[in-house]
């Protein structure tokens, strides 16, 4: 029996979820742009499912757009909040953070690179987390656009929107958050913090993959990055992939109904693994220990190898990540990592926990961790 | 036995692990992820990702576990700046060889053992046995064009004791047809040639923007300059094409290297009838004595000889017979007795 530890990764579809996906699979095959009966039974479903993902964020079901995963509501956000303000001359300088997912970073490098705009990416402090003094301080007369993650999908860690978003929107610039790992394991404000636009993935959270979710607040303007049809409000133009959102919508409802007692499960179960792997001599913790999300732990580990460390624990049946997977599928050097200034002669594994973890996942997992690293440091590794 | 297969994403690779998994192992799949070669994705630098989804495939299909290594900075820093360092001192490097040391080979296998693999396989077409006193015992491949013990010499009893080399034991032709039965998508694949990291084979073109413009003389046999070149380093002993020196009659061979005089003469002055060679290593412990055979490059015939051992890890080969040509320092020499490999080392001199 595999333990899987890299929900970070992607989580397991919620079986309830699959269930209410299942008709707009197997018979409810209608087009929701439609307008005849066949179509209005999807049509339907896709609302309802706006309305639950409006109510786990508390914004107005027209604010939400859903789009093919967190990556493309990154980019709609970035490229076209962008775009909007630098065509209504409001300026083309855009702020970023040093530790944002690629599908932030490399939207922003886009923009620089392509499109003639300033780029300011702020760095970390070396506990992961961004000063909101010093982010704020990067914003000028001519910001049109201010992206920051909610959560780091790495290390875990918490990044202060609730004193960056009120600040920027006294300013009136744009916020615009990934919270593709925040969602369900930590507060998320919209409203109070200010935020403008905001990015899930439905497969984070018990949904299905090839589903995501672009808050767009009405006073925010967007050009869109695909010309079409104009399906959701014209932000996201195809027609609508109704199992998929579907599924998006059951699974935000689950995510919401459940967080309160989620996160203090998990933070218990996390707390305990952490303690267990920070027990081996030579483990530390990457990112804040307080300022971070329930379900992760993310270690250093002196004296291994982090690609012979992933495999010992696989063999072992624990999956757990180092790194990210370049396009061969071996693990690449972590810009997050780089830029906290973690060790680089060490070996950094990700666990992250979820709804189907167990304690004796978590106590397996620990067990496996302390003999590999013991059998790897005995053997004086291959490459380390 | 828990066996971890490197492999290339060509077809010896692929049929060493099918031959495992058919053997009964339980078997993982490894791809070593050696140079920054382009993907084709601007501002990405990944290995021939064509080679690492072929093996991807072929892992797919025979149902195991497969990962991707990153050894480019080993790779880098073992190999290729060791052969650019070699060529600068003018001698002729083979980086299989090194390669096979400090990351293919050896290295991989410490790491397979530390990562709890009772042992690993690789494609090479070698072949393995052991005696009655357990001893490893290392040979030539059955299909000899495809032999491989000349960049496997330096392997030791530990490490033999934890290798599987079940390809050495078929013909490369077989081998594909075996592969094409059980539809491994490689089957078919052409062989890999010449040094990995210079796709091209230009090595001068390759060592040229490493090693820079260094002018020097070619000294014939005797003493004269009669020409120029532009880095000692293009050149290697036994080489006779491209010297750009025409219209000597008899051709022009590279007899040595010092410095950047790059030596030349006819065939006769490439004969050699001692080779000294340092760094040894021995498949059963100990240096063989006597009358064996040496070899001196990866393709050369061995040749009769006598060895005499003149140090902890260095010996002399003393051809009596036919004498070889083209003894380049810093290739290897490699002692067999009939097809069994003794062992061998790094060429380090060699007189007339």
């Amino acid at each position: 029996m595999t333990v899987y530890l890299d929900h970070a990764a992607t989580t397991p579809l919620d079986p309830g979820v699959l269930a209410a996906m299942r008709p707009y699979l197997e018979h409810e095959h209608g087009n929701p742009s439609s307008l005849h009966a066949v179509g209005r039974v999807a049509r339907a479903a896709v609302e309802h499912a706006r309305e639950q993902v409006a109510a786990a964020l508390g914004v107005t079901p027209l604010e939400v757009v859903f789009t093919g995963g967190g990556t493309e509501s990154d980019n709609a956000a970035v490229k076209g909040i962008a775009w909007a303000a630098r065509e209504a001359g409001r300026g083309r300088h855009v702020v970023t953070t040093a530790i944002e997912h690629p599908a932030v970073l490399e939207s922003v490098r886009w923009l620089a690179q392509s499109h003639a705009f300033e780029v300011t990416v702020v760095a970390p402090e070396p506990d992961g987390v961004v000063d909101a003094e010093r982010l704020l301080a990067a914003v000028r007369a001519d910001t049109v656009l201010v992206s920051v993650m909610a959560a780091n999908n790495e290390i875990g860690t918490l990044q202060p929107l609730d004193v960056v978003g009120p600040a920027l929107r006294d300013r009136g610039v744009v916020l615009h958050t990934d919270a593709v790992q925040a969602f369900g394991r930590a507060p998320l404000d919209v409203d109070g913090w200010g935020i403008g636009a905001l990015s899930l993935s439905a497969h984070k959270f018990n949904g299905p993959k090839g589903v995501g979710v672009l808050v767009l607040r009405r006073d925010v303007p967007v050009q869109p990055l695909l010309s079409g049809g104009g399906q959701e409000r014209g932000v996201r133009s195809g027609t609508l992939n109704a199992a998929g959102i579907v599924g998006c919508g059951g699974a935000a409802a689950l995510t919401a109904a459940t967080a309160a007692d989620e996160v203090v499960r998990l933070r218990a179960l996390r707390d305990r693994l952490a303690g267990a792997l920070l027990g081996v001599d030579g483990v530390t913790l990457n990112g804040s220990a307080t300022r971070r999300l329930p379900h992760n732990a993310a270690v250093a580990v002196a004296g291994c190898d982090g690609e012979a460390l992933l495999l010992a624990l696989d063999a072992a049946g624990v999956a757990v990540s180092t790194g990210s997977a370049c396009q061969s599928g071996a693990a690449e050097p972590s810009h997050v990592l780089t830029a906290i200034g973690a060790p680089t002669d060490r070996a950094h594994l990700r666990f992250t926990l979820g709804r189907t973890t167990t304690d004796d996942d978590v106590d397996t997992a620990a067990a496996a961790f302390a003999d590999a690293v013991k059998r790897l440091r005995d053997a004086g590794g291959g490459y380390a | 036995m828990r066996v971890l297969v490197a492999m290339s994403g060509g077809v010896d690779s692929a049929m060493a692990a099918a031959l495992l998994v058919e053997a009964g192992h339980d078997v993982t799949g490894v791809h070593l992820k050696m140079a920054d070669t382009p993907s084709g994705l601007p501002g990405k630098g990944c290995c021939t990702l064509d080679d690492a989804r072929d093996a991807r495939r072929v892992a797919d299909r025979l149902g195991i576990p497969f990962y991707v290594w990153d050894l480019s900075a080993p790779f880098r820093a073992r190999v290729v700046d060791d052969f650019v360092a070699e060529y600068a001192a003018g001698r002729t490097p083979n980086p299989c060889i090194r390669c096979n040391e400090r990351v293919k080979y050896a290295a991989l296998l410490a790491r397979a053992r530390a990562v709890g693999f009772d042992a690993l396989a690789t494609g090479h077409h070698v072949r393995l046995s052991s005696d009655a006193t357990g001893a490893a015992h290392l040979w030539r491949a059955v299909d000899r064009a495809k032999d491989q013990t000349y960049v496997l010499y330096m392997a030791t009893q530990d490490q033999l004791a934890h290798t599987r080399w079940p390809v050495g034991e078929y013909p490369k032709a077989q081998l594909r047809a075996m592969a094409a039965e059980r539809g491994l998508p490689v089957a078919a694949k052409p062989d890999s040639t010449d040094v990995c990291f210079i796709p091209s084979g230009d090595l001068g073109g390759f060592l040229r923007p490493r090693l820079g413009q260094r002018t020097g003389a070619f000294v014939g046999p005797d003493g004269a300059v009669v020409g120029s070149h532009d880095g000692a380093y293009r050149f290697t002993v036994g080489q006779r094409r491209g010297l750009g020196l025409g219209g000597v009659g008899e051709p022009w061979y590279v007899t040595a290297i010092a410095g950047d005089d790059v030596f030349v003469g006819p065939r006769a002055l490439l004969e050699r009838a001692t080779v000294t060679a340092t760094a040894c290593s021995w498949i059963a412990g100990a240096p063989p004595t006597g009358r064996v055979a040496a070899q001196v490059r990866y393709r050369g015939v061995p040749l009769p000889c006598e060895l005499t051992v003149t140090g902890p890890d260095s010996v002399e080969l003393a051809f009596a017979d036919e004498r070889p040509v083209g003894v380049a320092a810093g290739q290897a020499v490699v002692v067999y007795d009939g097809d069994e490999c003794l062992g061998g080392g790094t060429i380090a001199g060699s007189s007339p």
